[in-house]
């Protein structure tokens, strides 16, 4: 976040740029340096400097890194005097993104409508296809392979046959992207149907529980870990599956993807757009591995190994 | 008319009757070799030998989720099928806790009465009556992972008695534990058949709890899966940490040991003469 502001603050000028990168280093080092003065006088008055606190380095290592990388790549640019239609500097990928926002934004919200429809087609239909493979083994046994089927072959050579049997191209993009989510959600699913304590089995027996309780108290909750696990493999997968599908489709026009934008952006040598374009595609799913981890973790909160 | 007579014949039955019982697998393995067994109602009974003697086995059949290739086994004279509906109850308690991890203990616990459609305000207050029977009274509201093993264990026994069971199946139970826990829980269990009057069928690999808990000991031996030996256990009713080291509970013991002692030696000598042949 500091990184971004201070790449873009410092893309008014080249010199500008220089400086404040080389202030960035500065006030790292000068942290550095309080860090280790502050160790010593910390053991005796027992308050901790913030930055040695527990977690506190680890939370941040990772946006250090992506600082340190964006200011030499800022750098590179601004030294090298790389053209922008080769590699974009970062300050000038985030004035672009702020000047082509409404287009951009715009796109962002017609792909992301896709991504979430398709998400949530897929956990629908992975859960519905799983508890029915569960059912019984023939059933699994004639329906899996059909299912890997569909896993292996591509999207992009099914989106044009997709495309062109289905009238409306959102419901098609839809279609696509969930056909790309859908299987490991069903794998997962049906993987965590079956892992069941088999001394919680023979307890539901015991108690002449009937299928649909067993189902319901025991098999579902499971296989909660397990649906996490695939919940969160197919959050990706929808997004992938939306820019795939947006791809193959090259809709322009007032509801074109971000996919649209790229290819536009890449016609048109707009290469900071491209890459503006990116950055969003980058940042949505992201964040939307960061929610199915979310609700993944308040979904097993306290009883499951994997959140202790 | 015939309904009086069931009943009778219900209440003079034995709680548990095995008519020579085989337990063949697939793979040649004869489990359980011409078991017969006789279990009276309040008896507390141990099976008792080494491991793959079949008492295991023989204990999951009790429960009716091991199915025995020859012979046949009665509940209170009945057929399996028909076991529950004269309102006959059976738990079992197994070696693990094997709680669900997502659910309290209290939803642990009433999870057999759930799945009866007991109504919810009889089954809090059954719940909270067997927690409070196991000393788990406090920990209703907790997660079974935050208790130690002995206090899982206790949250187990809880979920078998909630039902008031006529019979009472536990599969090793305490075997995970340290001595001193084990010993604990042994007295605890001892207290509540003694309370209850159930029957109980308990496997064990220890001749020390056997002796300590049962009023009889059925000595099992391995290949093929057999019951040797039947004693009767003439020790106090009341017992506690002092008959632990009294003399009769010595013997008791010396003389388990000895029977199965013997009974490995001559199991050895067999195969020694059936390799020689």
């Amino acid at each position: 976040m500091t990184g971004e502001v201070l790449a873009g603050h410092s893309g008014k000028s080249g010199r500008g740029a220089a400086a404040a990168s080389s202030t960035a280093a500065a006030a790292a080092q000068g942290a550095g340096q309080r860090a280790k003065s502050a160790a010593r006088p910390a053991i005796s008055s027992q308050r901790q400097p913030w930055l040695q606190r527990p977690g506190v380095m680890k939370a941040l290592a990772p946006w250090m890194v992506g600082v340190v990388v964006l200011a030499c790549w800022q750098a590179w640019c601004v030294v090298m005097k790389v053209p922008a239609y080769l590699v974009p500097s970062p300050a000038a990928i985030v004035s672009e993104l702020v000047q082509d926002a409404p287009l951009l934004f715009g796109s962002l919200l017609a792909t992301l409508k896709i991504t979430l429809l398709a998400f949530a087609l897929a956990t629908v239909l992975g859960v519905v296809i799983a508890l029915l493979f569960v059912q019984s083994p023939l059933i699994e046994a004639s329906l899996f392979p059909y299912a890997i089927l569909l896993q292996v072959t591509p999207v992009v050579a099914i989106a044009p046959l997709i495309i062109i049997w289905v009238k409306d191209m959102n419901v098609a993009l839809v279609l696509c992207a969930t056909l790309v989510a859908l299987f490991p959600i069903i794998s997962n699913t049906v993987l965590g149907l079956r892992s069941v304590n088999p001394g919680l089995i023979n307890l539901f027996r015991i108690n002449r529980a009937t299928r649909w309780q067993t189902l319901v108290r025991l098999r579902i909750p499971s296989a909660l870990p397990y649906f996490f696990g695939g919940l969160r493999i197919s959050s990706g997968l929808s997004l992938i599956g939306a820019v795939v599908a947006e791809f193959v489709a090259g809709t322009g026009g007032s509801g074109a993807g971000l996919a649209y934008q790229i290819l536009q952006a890449g016609f048109q040598l707009n290469i900071p757009r491209l890459f503006a374009a990116l950055l969003l595609i980058t940042v949505t799913g992201v964040v939307l591995f960061a929610i199915t981890a979310w609700v993944s973790r308040a979904g097993l909160r306290g009883w499951h190994d994997s959140q202790l | 008319m015939a309904a009086t007579q069931a009943l009778i014949a219900d209440v003079a039955a034995p709680s548990l009757s095995v008519q020579r019982v085989d337990k063949r697998y697939a793979n040649g393995t004869i489990a359980l070799q011409d078991v017969r067994l006789a279990i009276e109602p309040g008896e507390f009974v141990s099976l008792l030998g080494p491991s793959g003697c079949g008492k295991s086995t023989l204990l999951k059949m009790f429960a009716g989720i091991e199915t025995p290739t020859h012979g046949h086994l009665r509940w209170w004279g009945q057929a399996f099928e028909t076991v529950g509906s004269p309102g006959r109850r059976m738990s079992m308690v197994f070696q693990e806790a094997t709680l669900m991890p997502w659910a309290t203990v209290a939803d642990n616990v009433r999870l057999p009465l759930d799945l009866a459609h007991v109504p919810r305000r009889e089954a809090d207050a059954r719940v909270a009556a067997a927690l409070d029977g196991v000393g788990l009274a406090k920990f209703g509201h907790v997660l079974p992972r935050e208790l130690s093993g002995g206090m899982q264990m206790r949250a187990s026994l809880a979920r078998a008695l909630v039902t008031e069971p006529d019979l009472l199946l536990l599969d090793e139970p305490f075997g995970a534990l340290d001595e001193f826990t084990r010993n604990c829980l042994d007295s605890d269990l001892r207290a509540l058949w003694q309370r209850r009057g159930m029957t109980v069928v308990f496997v064990t690999h220890s001749i020390y709890e056997a002796v300590y808990l049962s009023s009889r000991v059925v000595v099992m031996q391995a290949r093929p899966g057999r019951i040797i030996a039947e004693v009767p256990i003439e020790g106090p009713l009341e017992r506690d940490d002092a008959y632990r080291v009294s003399e009769p509970f010595m013997q008791h013991c010396k003389t388990l040991s000895e029977l199965i002692a013997d009974a490995h030696r001559a199991s050895l000598a067999n195969e020694e003469t059936g390799v020689q042949s």
